[in-house]
This record gives structure tokens, sequence and C-alpha cells, in this order.
């Protein structure tokens, strides 16, 4: 295995190369997107020796869409629709990180119940992205089983958070001050009964696809991220905790009630494409512990929003607040200038930095892995445009 | 799980029904019988079985199907009749079609969803013609800077070696197209022709991704030819003929071959997936690395060849299994001896011993069939190199302990000198 610098400058002498493609015959320019299957919102460029990858280019950006800047024209509570447009099925948890900022620069004091209905309805949206990043997980591998189970069970958790809050996939529900409303009659016993049907499923899962020995084939071994490459490439999220670095925001910087849920933090310690793709299913599990003891310890009643001014603002300041998305740290720092609009957001996705890891990553792997890797980056390509 | 359009009603159908019956009896009225006067009163007739076919005994044949039970009884002797329905082309279209349906249902039920469904009404049976509809209407676009001539030919190739296969296949005792003596050498010939046209269609698309599917199929069917091929020998060995119809026979004689070959069965259908290009071995077509593979540029009609080629060589492949490991049209007698039927007496082409092999024939290829399509709903994609060890080392291992088995089997004098038909 080589080093990191030493791929680094390999990929930097080939990317020299480009130049005079016409008088290698050997390799050959690929521009895997944007309408490849196998790529998303997002182009990466790839030249190939023969079936291996020897130079990756990535070259997000088809879904900018100004999302810093239009935060500067409306006030801090208009700001929430358009926010979680990046990440839809993951809503809750983008929207978050923007609540907590704008709670911390404004001084609002949350309600206990709002705390937890929060919590509640993020680890439910991180097993409806985890889930939906799963299925997609199977098709790119060429398993259409995989890509029909999670999208078929998805769709319950998509219907428990309609109940919730009134919309199937942008939910607008974390706002500055808690919740916009409470839980419905019988959501409890529902939501218990929807992770209970989960945790059977998760086994299936485990049965056709993590424990299938061809996928074990294709992944395990491959484009392995080292536990000191992924400190210098300063991924996040699943992938840190694939290179066997227990990192998650929930333990490190405990926001809003998760001092007070006991749960684990689940790594691997291989870094290599199956770690990587087995970590958000643990996570997934872990959530489901989570939500159960979220539904006990929940106060029974009691203020879901806090009051506020029509026009929310506060002294002049800036405030940077992060949470655990279902793409790693997702943090958001706003600046306020004392007007009810913020003077500047600057949104700090998990998506961009695990992108980062890609050309490091491809160099040297073969063309039957570069799905598998890419997608095993827990990368959203909207999410990393903004 | 009833999965019924919500807004079906039986009446309705029965009645749509009605009325298509009535128009097409208008227009045969109206269109279709003086146009068939006109031609019978011009073109003269060749002789069929013992009378001459004149256009009133063609005709009287319509009010009295009876009196066309001599003609059909000839035509069913004639080699047309072979090549174009039973066990050619006609048969393996159908069996195709059908696997189609089959294909979409079962993977569909495996993977919680319902499939086809509001096409045709009930379960969506219609949906293949829908999709043929679609497919020829729509435009086909041929690359920039493609070999034109390369372009077109390679569909219609692909089909005609498909069915090439299928005219060796016997699929009920007496029918087959061309009973040779090499033939299942005969076959394995012509199925080395599909990578070399996998290969030239994706060179005339002048497209990158296509060359990449078109060197992978070439890697590919190359790796699993000899797996293929020693597999295939081991039931030579067993029964002593390379006639396909002499294999059936031989294990008539004795047990099905795969009781004593069924390593050689195992290598077999492996191999024949990755002939096939199934999953887990669709990498010439892998979609999340290669967009289509080989096909990318297809389009309309061009796409649709290729596909119905490729579901024919589905079939051939799995009756070829049918037939050497599995006894061809073998099975217990469940039709009468004679028929009787109520209005036109059918005994006179009714045979009971094809009958009865082509049933059992049919109905073993469709398990077949259904074994290949399973895969599909439970494994992902395999890697080159992967498949490459697979291939090169560990099915040709194991295909040369079958043939050991068998030889020992010869040679041991448990089955006799010289395989099974020279005993």
């Amino acid at each position: 295995m080589t080093s990191l610098e030493d791929k680094f400058e390999e990929s930097k002498k080939l990317g020299l190369q480009i130049a005079k493609e016409s008088e290698d015959d050997r390799l050959m320019t690929l521009s895997v997107g944007p309408q490849h299957p196998g790529s998303g919102h997002f182009r990466f460029i790839i030249k190939v020796d023969g079936d291996y990858i020897v130079y990756c280019d990535p070259d997000p950006g088809y879904v900018h869409r100004g999302e810093e800047k239009m935060c500067e024209y409306r006030n801090v509570i208009q700001n929430i629709p358009h926010l979680e447009r990046p990440v839809i099925h993951d809503s809750n948890n983008i929207t978050y990180s923007y609540s907590l900022a704008v709670e911390e620069l404004v001084g609002i004091e949350v309600p206990r119940r709002a705390q937890y209905i929060r919590a509640l309805a993020s680890e439910l949206n991180r097993q409806v992205y985890t889930l939906y990043w799963l299925a997609i997980y199977g098709i790119f591998l060429g398993h259409s089983t995989m890509f029909m189970w999670p999208t078929g069970d998805r769709e319950l958790l998509i219907d428990l958070l309609e109940v919730l809050t009134g919309a199937r996939v942008t939910h607008a529900y974390n706002i500055p001050g808690g919740v916009r409303n409470d839980m419905p009659d019988g959501f409890k016993e529902r939501c218990l009964r929807q992770v209970r049907y989960l945790q059977k499923r998760f086994k299936e899962y485990e049965d056709i696809f993590y424990n299938m020995p061809l996928f074990r084939q294709r992944t395990e071994g491959v484009a392995v991220l080292s536990k000191e490459d992924a400190i210098k490439l300063g991924v996040t999220g699943s992938v840190v905790r694939a290179s066997g670095i227990p990192y998650d925001i929930r333990k490190a910087e405990p926001y809003d009630i998760y001092n007070e849920i006991d749960f684990k933090v689940q790594y691997m310690k291989t870094g290599d494409c199956f770690a990587r793709s087995y970590v958000p299913f643990l996570d997934m599990k872990e959530s489901c512990h989570i939500i159960e003891q979220l539904l006990d310890k929940m106060p029974q009643s009691g203020e879901v929003r806090a009051k506020l001014q029509p026009n929310p603002k506060g002294p002049p300041g800036e405030a940077y607040r992060r949470v655990e998305s279902g793409r790693g740290a997702l943090g958001y720092y706003v600046v306020s200038d004392g007007t009810p609009k913020p003077y500047r957001v600057k949104i700090s996705v998990g998506s961009f930095r695990n992108m980062l890891a890609l050309p490091y990553l491809l160099v040297g792997q073969k063309m039957g892995d570069m799905p598998a890797t890419y997608w095993s980056l827990n990368y959203w390509p909207v999410e990393a445009d903004r | 799980m009833a999965s019924y359009p919500q807004n079906f009603r039986f009446g309705e159908f029965v009645g749509s029904l009605i009325w298509l019956i009535f128009w097409v009896l208008i227009i045969v009225a109206l269109v279709g019988l003086p146009l068939i006067f006109i031609v019978l009163f011009y073109v003269p007739l060749p002789p069929v079985g013992d009378q001459v076919l004149t256009p009133y005994l063609f005709l009287t044949s319509i009010l009295y199907p009876q009196s066309a039970i001599p003609v059909i009884k000839t035509l069913m002797g004639t080699d047309l009749f072979r090549v174009a329905m039973f066990p050619g082309f006609t048969y393996a279209a159908l069996i195709a079609a059908v696997t189609i349906f089959i294909e979409r249902k079962f993977l569909a039920k495996m993977q919680l969803r319902v499939g086809p469904l509001y096409a045709g009404k009930i379960e969506g049976i219609l949906q293949l013609i829908a999709d043929g509809l679609k497919l020829i209407s729509k435009e086909i676009i041929v690359p920039s800077g493609a070999d034109k001539l390369m372009f077109w030919a390679a569909p219609i190739a692909f089909v005609s070696t498909a069915a090439a296969v299928v005219a060796l296949i016997p699929a009920a005792p007496g029918y087959v197209v061309a009973d040779v003596d090499v033939g299942l050498l005969a076959v394995f010939a012509i199925l080395g022709f599909f990578p070399l046209i996998a290969l030239l269609f994706s060179w005339a698309s002048n497209s990158k991704y296509p060359f990449i599917g078109g060197l992978r199929a070439l890697h590919q069917m190359i790796a699993f030819e000899i797996p293929f091929i020693l597999s295939a020998l081991s039931v030579v060995i067993l029964s002593g003929t390379l006639n396909l119809t002499g294999i059936v026979d031989s294990q008539l004689q004795s047990y099905w071959f795969i009781f004593f070959l069924p390593i050689s069965a195992f290598v077999f259908y492996i191999s024949s997936l990755a002939e096939l290009e199934r999953i887990p071995f669709d990498l010439p077509e892998a979609e999340s690395e290669i967009v289509a593979g080989w096909l990318t540029e297809t389009s309309g009609m061009i796409y649709g060849l290729l596909q119905l080629g490729s579901y024919v060589k589905t079939y051939a492949l799995a009756a070829l299994f049918v037939i050497l490991f599995l006894g061809g049209w073998a099975g217990p007698m469940v039709f009468p001896a004679e028929i009787h039927t109520p209005i036109v007496n059918i005994s006179p082409i009714y045979d009971q011993e094809a009958a009865n092999g082509s049933l059992w024939f049919t109905l073993k290829t469709f398990g077949v069939i259904m074994l290949m399509l399973l895969p599909r709903g439970i494994s992902p994609r395999i890697r080159m190199d992967i498949l490459l060890h697979t291939g090169w080392y560990k099915l040709i291992v194991l295909a040369f302990i079958n043939i050991f088995v068998a030889l020992a089997l010869i040679y041991g004098g448990i089955l006799g000198p010289g395989g099974l038909l020279v005993r």
C-alpha cells in the first residue's frame, strides 16, 4: 500500500499527462457523470490504464443553488424551508445545527420536551437517509433486491415522519426555539412498532447483503483509508469512523439532550469499502436504541416551542454549532449584525469533505471498484454543492 | 396479494373483448375473405398429402375443420414446420417471451413489489407487447462516426446466431431441426460467435463505454468457454456420443447424468450464467460502472433484437442443460394413447410420445430458466479479477474432477466400455 504522499505525487504526475493523451494510447479518459448512472449530480474525470484507474479529478458544482447567499435575504425563521433543500432526505439534521446556532445568537431557551422531539425527529430522519443511501449502494453493486428493500422500508419511516411533521420529506420541523408542532396522540406506540419492525428487517439485510460472499469479495480490502490518512484528509462521519477513529459529534460535543442518552459510537478498524458501508448500518441499529430511550425519557407534556418575537433578532455576534448528520459533522457558522436577517451564513457539510478523499482512494483501484468506493464515501452531491 | 388495478371492472373487460372480436369478424368478412378469394383464384396451389389443395378444399376447411387435418399432418412433417414452428424459432421466441414475463413477476415478488400490473388488466400480461410496440415505434439512433454496416448487422447476427443454437436442440423425440452427429460440438462452435458479435458491435459504436463493455464480454466469454466445454465433455464420455438426441437416449436407458456428474452440472450452470451475461456475471453491461456496456449506443428495435436474442440464448442454454443433465424429454407418461375430441378429431396428428416429451422438456426447461433468473434477486455483481479467477482456476479444476469421475465409471466397468450407448 503506497502512502498518501506517494499517491498524491503519482496522481499529480499523471495529471500532467492529460494534455498529451493523444500520444499515449494506453490511457483512456472517461467522464463519469453527470449523466452516468453511477454518479448522481456530479462528475469525475478518470483516466484508466486497462482496468486500472490512474487518475481521478472530481468536478462538483452541477447543483449549486447559492443557499448561503439566499440566507442573507430572509430572516432567521424564513430561512428554514430553503435550507433543508440540499438534503431533503435528512432535512431535520440539516436544519438542526442552524437552529442551534440561531438560538445561541438570539438567546433562546428551548423547552425540554422540544429538545427530545427534535432529537427523535433527527434520529428518524437519519434512518430515512441511511436507508436511501444503502439502497443506492445496493444498486451500485448490481444488487437490485437491496435497492428495493430499503426503499420500501423507508416508506414506513416517511409515513411516520409525515404523521409527526405533516410533510413526507421536506419537514421544516426544527425551527429556532423548538419544533413546529407537538407530537400527535399515539405516536409513541406507532414509532416503537416501526422501530421493532426495522430491527427485524436489519437481520434480513445482513443475510442478503452484508454476509453475501460476493459482496464481501468486492468490498473487503478495497480502497483502504488508513487512520492517519483519514485524519490528514479531514474526512468525517461514517468514513472517519470506518477508519478506526470513534469520533461522533453526538458524543464529542453533545448538543441538546444527547448527553443524557446512553449509546455507543460504532466504528470499525479496517477502513476499507466494507467498513465504510457497514458503519452507517451499525449507526442505524444504534439509532433504534436511541429512539427507544428518547421515547422513554421524554417529558409527557409541556411546551414544544419557545415564545419568539415575530422577527427574532439578537445582539451582533457570531455562532458556530454542529451536529452529527447522516453524512458526518454538519456545522453552521452564522454571523449577525443585529438585524433580523443574518449577515452571513456558512454551511460546512460532511459530504464535501468526504468527497475530497475520492481522488486518493480511486487512484490504483480497478474500474469495477469505482462505484463501490465512490458511494461508500457517504457523499450526497446536492449537499456538497449547497 | 390481489394486484388488480383499482378501477378494474370484469364486465367492461369482457365487453371490450367482445367488441374486439366483433370488429375482427367484420374486417375478416369484408376485407379478408374477398382477398383470399382473389388470391386463391389466380394462384395455382401445390398438392398436399394425397390431394390437390384447391380453393374449394381450402375454403371448406374453414367451415369443416376436419378436412384440414391431413393438410396439417403433411405440413408437420416438413422442414419448414420444424424451423419456423415447433422446436424452431416460434417455440423458442414464445419461451423467451414467457421468460421475460416470469422474470419480472418473480423478481418483483422477491423484492416486495408488484411488477408489471396495468397493461392487459390482469397482472400485466400484455406488458411485453406494450414494450415491443414502444421499441418498434422508437427512433433508431446511429451514433456519428459509427460503422453503419456493422452497427445494423450485429443485432440481426446476434438473433440469428441464438436461433442457430436452437436449431440443434431436440425438444421431443424426432423433433429437431438439424440432427447432426456432432451436435454438441456444433453448439459450442456457434456459441463462440457471440463474443465476436459483441466486440464488433461495440467497436462499431464508436464510443468509449461500449468499447470497454465489448472487451469485458470478450474476456468473460473466453474465460468461461473452457469450463463450459469441459463440463459437457464428461457427459460425452459417459454417453459415448456427441449427438444430442443420442445423449438423451442414453439417459433414457440409464439414469439422468446429474446423478453421476453433479459437479459438471454445477460448472455448466455457472458457465452458462457467465455466457448469458446475467447477474452476477453481467460485467459487460454493468450499469453503474460502464453505463450499459456494449449496449450503450443501442436504441429502439436494435436494443429489442439484442434483448430477444439474449433471451432466446437463455432458452437455448437452459434446454442444453436439460438435455445434458436432466434427461431431455424423459418423464412419466401422462398423455393417453389415443385422444378423442368432440368437434374436430385430431387423432391423425396426435403423437403420444411427442406430446409427452415436449411437455416434460418444456417443464424442465422452465425449471432451469427459473434457476438462472434466481441469482439476479440475491446477488451483487462480481468484479473482473474475481470473475477471471473463478473461470480460469476454480471452474476448470472442478470440471476436471468430474471428468475423472466419468472416466473412473467407464474404466471401472461400472457403466460398460465406450459409454452407455455402445453397451
